[in-house]
């Protein structure tokens, strides 16, 4: 199973990092605070040491008495600013990380809801999953934690150096020079990482995927018994992301080693020297003293470098990732001044329409190749054709989950490219044949096109609702939604609610339905159901039908009786339009595709 | 309220548990943590130590640098001495290359530990996942199963990778700093004993309080995770029902739940952890104030009070990461009880204790006194009696809803009967080792779900190993073959997304070769030809022919072609079978399968 296949972009982590600001746009005020608190409380920390020893040098030494308490007490009072301080930045620092982290799940899935099916089906689930969760997650925390660490660092380091100078220049350079191999090595361990966090977040969303598949599929996989196949197909892959994590231990390792152990080396080497020139006479030990009691507290600071190094890395590459979902631009957008779908009588008509896949190899024909077909006010067509010769492709075109790649889609003569796709969908609703449903309460599925009936306080308008949900069902057929536990309460997937597949059709149908479309699109609605069942649907559907404009996506000829007029689909053409028994009468290749068994041996 | 309420997967989306229910969940948490560390433990002692040596050699730099600067300077001003000073530098280099050195052991050994834990939880909860019954799979969300697998195994990671240093790194400075002082000075130990019991009462405090919010922040997640997965699952509906808008809004709500959850915990450590300063503070100042006097009367040296009072602020740092490996367990202990609730979900069709071995069945199959419902309350089967010879091909007429994908799910050991037994070659379905019973049984449904994979993978799940000729012979046998080819790459083409880009009827042709390939003896069709065009069909139906020649089928159909293949004909209705005869018989006859053969006549062209 492949990485996905997203190229990222080629950004500096640096670069990657800065493409935050939009998220913590409103917080970075709080987030200078915090590091200015953050500030405060280590300098805070380290006054503490020189009230200790005016503590030691004065009254202790003089055996002041008097003078202990408020001594101590100044102590006391430091030690609580410093608690204060801290107490701050957490508080602070607080809400910058967590909103950040709320703006971005809901853009990336604002974003994802916008994005064409194409991405959808391009994309695997489990790459789209992990970069919601874990990716956002990884970006909070580094902006919570390792941010303030990092700056606060960096300010450290530099005034420390600055006071290592003011102490003893010669001291204070070759303690530099001594520390900076470790730019180096951080270079090095940066472009490592950069691959290393990279994989890992990658693999980390194929093991999504692979979890979610096992879960959607378990069906097939109980069936053919392939527990073990999926077992050690998902160990591999969990083996796969297991060597990319050790290799990061690894790199870890190596970048910590270093970085304990040049500023130790600085150490010694200045040490010794620093013992040379005191000798010497060259420094004063008071100074030689003061020096290493600064350059001890900058240990603390180049430690935390490593770490925050690769917590940074991880969220340069955590934000990439999200980016690539946020930067793939919506291809169905609305014209600038899209109207909604006038409201006429519902006249659907294909104008030379062409589509294909972008990603279709350029030998292949287009999937649907020059489609001329009018489907009148209140008229039925029924679209027959064998399998894969597009007309499901041709449905999802009505309303733009996929976009024409020619010619041109009319509704009621306006091009559905210029409305607004919220009045399109209104207009023509859909019933897929690989029924959907949501885990929500039977009646929110049926009425899921109807928030203006579910959302609301108004007793005329729940009523209606009711009426609407009772009606969609009874035309559907799908009367078992009363007998459920819960009745049309009950929760689809939960609560030992496990529908057959005729009973999830007929309940995409009665959400069809509902909508109350002047444009019905049905893609072979009622291949799951038992003659009978179909018969009643059929009888029912017939009425709503009467006066709704419908085109029906048709492999059976009780179907097809459905309609007032039936297309045939070869290769992505219409070949013949007309009622069933003309084309029966005319056309060899619809017999072919439409005659039954039973026909063929009379 | 007992503990059955928080049994396995039972009561997860609460948070307000009883004291007895929490300290159950608590114990099945903690013995999981348990059970995936006790493989590991001889590594873990090995951190262990490399975590001491690391930390004794970080802790005697400072005093060798501060010794240098006594000792060595002093000797080399005074006596003009460099002996001492080399020696000290020597050493100074010896412990800077021993502690970094431990250190880059302990992160490579700890990466190591905390992967070797993951993949055995990922193991043990995908495998579990998979062998519970489709009665689990059937109540519970999906969503949820992926949450558990993914974000709660996450805070595992979490806990191992940041956690443990922290944890060993705390309590051995604590006790290095500790000991240190109580060798010095005991009596300056004593606050530092009295400052343990307000520190304990806040870390249980902490405890208490968190654990709610750790609870609820697991339960938001998996709720986010949920509809994510849903909305991203069901993108054509969504958009088709203009979804997306009230999607987005109760997205966002569950996102500012969790949200909320997260601020929550993360202020409740930002209060406990300098909660647990100020008390650093106060023993300081405690042990100060003590000392000075006693330093005042002379009761004390200067230089004991300094090192007395170094010490208690060195034994406080380490509080912090202490205090962030608590949290993070808390964090880890809470996804843990969820995924601990899965874990004790038992399979109710399980494996046998003392399997037969069944490897070359002929396919006899019998249904005695079969009752069978999916809850105590409902019965789809109250009384099954069906013989079937091997070899028979049965079609299942009836209406929906009439039990007869219950039937197909029974033979195929997705449940298991609730009272009397569905048996092959008069073995006991559950009696027969699963490999055998699914290498004999196969079944085809209408939903047919493709693998993200090619085209041959997908056709080559019903036979591990199997060769691309294999594979290109069943797809000829069920009339895929031509689509396939036609396909940008053939058999390597990629399916995509749940088989996205192939239309209905393809997947099933696709499904139908997995079948095929699988070559079982007993195949059991639910549907399975729903979404073929009529040409296909017959197609599929003359490969069926030659296919269940010589083996047992059980064929649910809506379309009534199929039934001309079938040996006999069984009708059902109220999970009763009302007739029962040859496709001729019943036609002949004037039963409810007449009349539905001539309904379905009616309706053809």
């Amino acid at each position: 199973m492949a990485i996905s296949e997203q190229q990222s972009t080629q950004l500096s982590t640096t670069q990657s990092l800065l493409r935050v600001y939009p998220f913590v746009q409103g917080a970075l005020p709080l987030l200078f605070v915090g590091i200015f608190v953050s500030l405060a409380a280590v300098a805070t920390a380290l006054t503490i040491p020189f009230a200790l020893r005016w503590l030691v040098d004065n009254p202790l030494s003089t055996g002041d008495v008097a003078q202990i308490v408020p001594g101590v007490a100044v102590i006391f009072g430091l030690g609580l600013a410093e608690v204060v301080f801290i107490y701050l930045r957490r508080w602070i620092t607080l809400a910058p990380g967590v909103h950040l982290e709320g703006k971005m799940r809901n853009a990336i899935y604002v974003h994802l809801q916008k994005l064409p099916v194409s991405f959808h089906d391009k994309w695997q689930s489990g790459q789209l999953l992990s970069r919601a969760m874990g990716d956002i997650s990884t970006v909070r925390r580094w902006i919570s934690f390792a941010l303030v660490q990092l700056v606060t660092s960096t300010i450290m380091l530099v005034a420390g150096f600055t006071l290592l100078f003011s102490f003893n220049a010669v001291l204070g350079g070759i303690f530099l020079v001594c520390s900076l191999p470790l730019i180096i090595i951080s270079l090095r361990f940066q472009r490592r990482f950069t691959t290393l966090a990279r994989n890992s977040q990658d693999q980390q969303g194929d093991l999504a995927t692979a979890i979610e598949e096992s879960v959607h599929g378990i069906r097939v996989l109980k069936s053919f018994g392939r527990a073990g196949e999926a077992l050690e197909e998902f160990l591999e892959q969990a083996n796969i992301l297991r060597g990319t994590e050790l290799a990061k231990g690894k790199a870890n390792g190596q970048m910590w080693f270093w970085m304990l152990l040049i500023p130790d080396l600085g150490f010694a080497i200045t040490l010794l020297i620093g013992i040379i020139e005191a000798e010497q006479g060259i420094v004063s030990v008071g100074t030689l003293i003061a020096f290493f009691a600064t350059a001890a507290l900058l240990k603390g600071p180049m430690q935390s470098i490593a770490p925050m190094l690769s917590i940074s890395i991880e969220a340069a590459s955590s934000l990439n990732r999200f980016h690539e979902v946020m930067d793939t631009p919506i291809e169905i957008l609305e014209v600038r001044d899209a109207q909604e779908v006038p409201s006429g009588p519902g006249q659907l008509v294909f104008d030379n329409v062409h589509f294909r896949y972008e990603d279709s190899p350029a030998h292949v024909p287009d999937l649907i190749d020059g489609v001329n077909l009018t489907i009148n006010p209140g008229e039925t067509m029924a679209l027959v054709g064998l399998t894969g010769c597009g007309k499901t492709s041709l449905t999802a075109l009505t309303t733009r989950l996929f976009d024409v790649t020619g010619g041109r889609i009319l509704i009621d003569g306006v091009d559905i490219r210029d409305v607004t796709i919220e009045s399109l969908r209104t207009k023509v609703a859909m019933a897929f044949e690989d029924a959907t449903l949501f885990s929500i309460s039977v009646r929110d599925n049926v009425l899921l096109g109807r928030e203006d009936l579910t959302d609301t306080e108004n007793p005329v308008l729940i009523a209606e609702g009711e009426a609407l949900l009772q009606e969609s069902l009874n035309i559907a057929q799908a009367d078992f939604a009363r007998s459920l536990p819960k009745g049309v309460e009950s929760k689809i997937g939960e609560e030992g609610l496990s529908l057959s597949g005729g009973q999830r059709q007929r309940l995409a149908l009665a959400r069809a339905i509902a909508v109350q479309p002047s444009i019905l699109v049905l893609d072979d609605p009622l291949s799951a159901l038992d003659v009978t069942t179909e018969a009643a649907v059929e009888k029912a559907l017939r009425e709503v039908l009467g006066t709704t404009t419908a085109l029906i996506v048709a492999h059976r000829p009780s179907t097809v009786m459905l309609a007032d007029r039936v297309a045939l689909m070869h290769d992505g053409r219409i070949l013949d339009v007309g009622t069933h028994s003309e084309l029966l009468a005319r056309c060899p290749e619809y017999r072919n595709v439409i005659a039954s068994l039973e026909e063929e041996k009379r | 309220m007992t503990i059955a309420g928080v049994r396995g997967v039972t009561g997860e989306e609460r948070s307000d548990f009883t004291k007895q229910e929490g300290k159950r969940l608590r114990q099945r948490s903690l013995s999981l943590l348990r059970s995936l560390l006790h493989p590991v433990r001889v590594r873990l002692y090995w951190t262990l130590v490399v975590v001491v040596v690391s930390t004794a050699a970080q802790v005697a730099g400072p005093t060798l640098l501060a010794l240098g600067i006594d000792q060595g300077l002093s000797q080399v001003i005074d006596n003009n001495n460099w002996l001492p000073a080399q020696l000290i530098v020597s050493a100074y280099v010896l412990t800077a290359i021993v502690s970094s050195t431990m250190m880059a052991v302990y992160m490579r050994s700890s990466a190591v530990l905390s992967q070797t834990v993951l993949i055995d939880l990922r193991e043990r909860v995908f495998q579990h996942t998979q062998n519970l019954s489709m009665s689990f799979h059937e109540n519970y969300t999906s969503g949820r199963v992926i949450a558990r697998q993914t974000s709660d195994i996450e805070t595992l990671r979490e806990l191992l990778d940041g956690g443990i240093s922290n944890l060993f790194r705390g309590i051995l400075l604590m006790t290095f700093t500790a000991g240190a002082l109580i060798a010095l000075d005991p009596s300056s130990a004593l606050p530092l004993v009295i400052a343990l019991i307000p520190a304990f009462f806040l870390t249980r405090w902490f405890s208490n309080t968190s654990k709610k919010q750790f609870r609820e922040a697991r339960t938001f997640s998996a709720r986010l995770i949920v509809q994510f997965v849903e909305t991203m699952t069901g993108i054509r509906a969504v958009k088709a029902f203009r979804r997306e808008e009230r999607n987005e809004k109760s997205y966002a709500l569950a996102v500012d739940d969790y949200r909320e959850a997260n601020r929550k915990v993360i202020r409740l450590f930002g209060t406990y952890d300098p909660g647990l300063k100020i008390i650093g503070v106060f023993t300081l100042a405690a042990v100060l104030i003590l000392g000075s006097f006693r330093v005042a009367n002379g009761a004390m040296e200067v230089g004991v009070l300094l090192a007395a009072v170094l010490y208690t602020r060195r034994f406080f740092e380490p509080m912090e990461e202490l205090a962030m490996f608590y949290n993070s367990f808390q964090n880890a202990s809470s996804a843990l009880e969820k995924v601990s609730g899965m874990l004790e979900e038992k399979a109710t069709v399980v494996e046998p204790l003392n399997p037969v071995s069944l490897p070359h069945p002929h396919g006899k199959l019998d249904f005695s006194d079969v009752r069978f419902g999916y809850n105590d309350s409902s019965v789809v089967l109250p009384n099954l009696d069906l013989h079937i010879p091997a070899g028979q091909t049965i079609a299942l007429v009836g209406t929906t809803g009439a039990g007869k994908s219950t039937l197909a799910k029974l033979v195929a050991r997705f449940y298991d009967p609730t009272q009397g037994t569905v048996s092959l070659d008069d073995i006991d379905l559950r009696e027969i080792a699963n490999t055998d019973l699914r290498r004999a049984i196969v079944m085809v449904t209408q939903e047919s779900y493709l693998f993200s994979g090619s085209v041959s993978d997908n056709i080559g799940l019903g036979k591990p190993n199997a060769t691309q000729e294999e594979i290109e012979t069943s797809a000829k046998a069920v009339g895929a073959h031509d689509f396939i080819m036609r396909l940008p790459e053939g058999y390597a083409t990629d399916v995509n997304k749940r088989g996205g880009r192939l239309s209905a009827g393809q997947r099933q042709l696709l499904s139908f070769a997995r079948a095929f390939i699988a070559d079982p003896t007993v195949l059991i069709l639910d549907e399975a030809t729903a979404s073929l065009d009529i040409p296909s069909e017959r197609l599929v139906q003359r490969g069926l022919q030659t296919l269940l020649a010589d083996r047992t089928a059980i064929i649910i159909a809506h379309r009534l072609s199929t039934v001309s293949i079938a040996d006999r004909v069984l009708v059902m209705e109220h999970g009763e079978i009302i007739e029962d005869g040859t496709p001729e018989e019943l036609i002949e006859g004037t039963g409810k399968f007449a009349s539905l053969h001539s309904a379905w006549r009616d309706s053809l062209a």
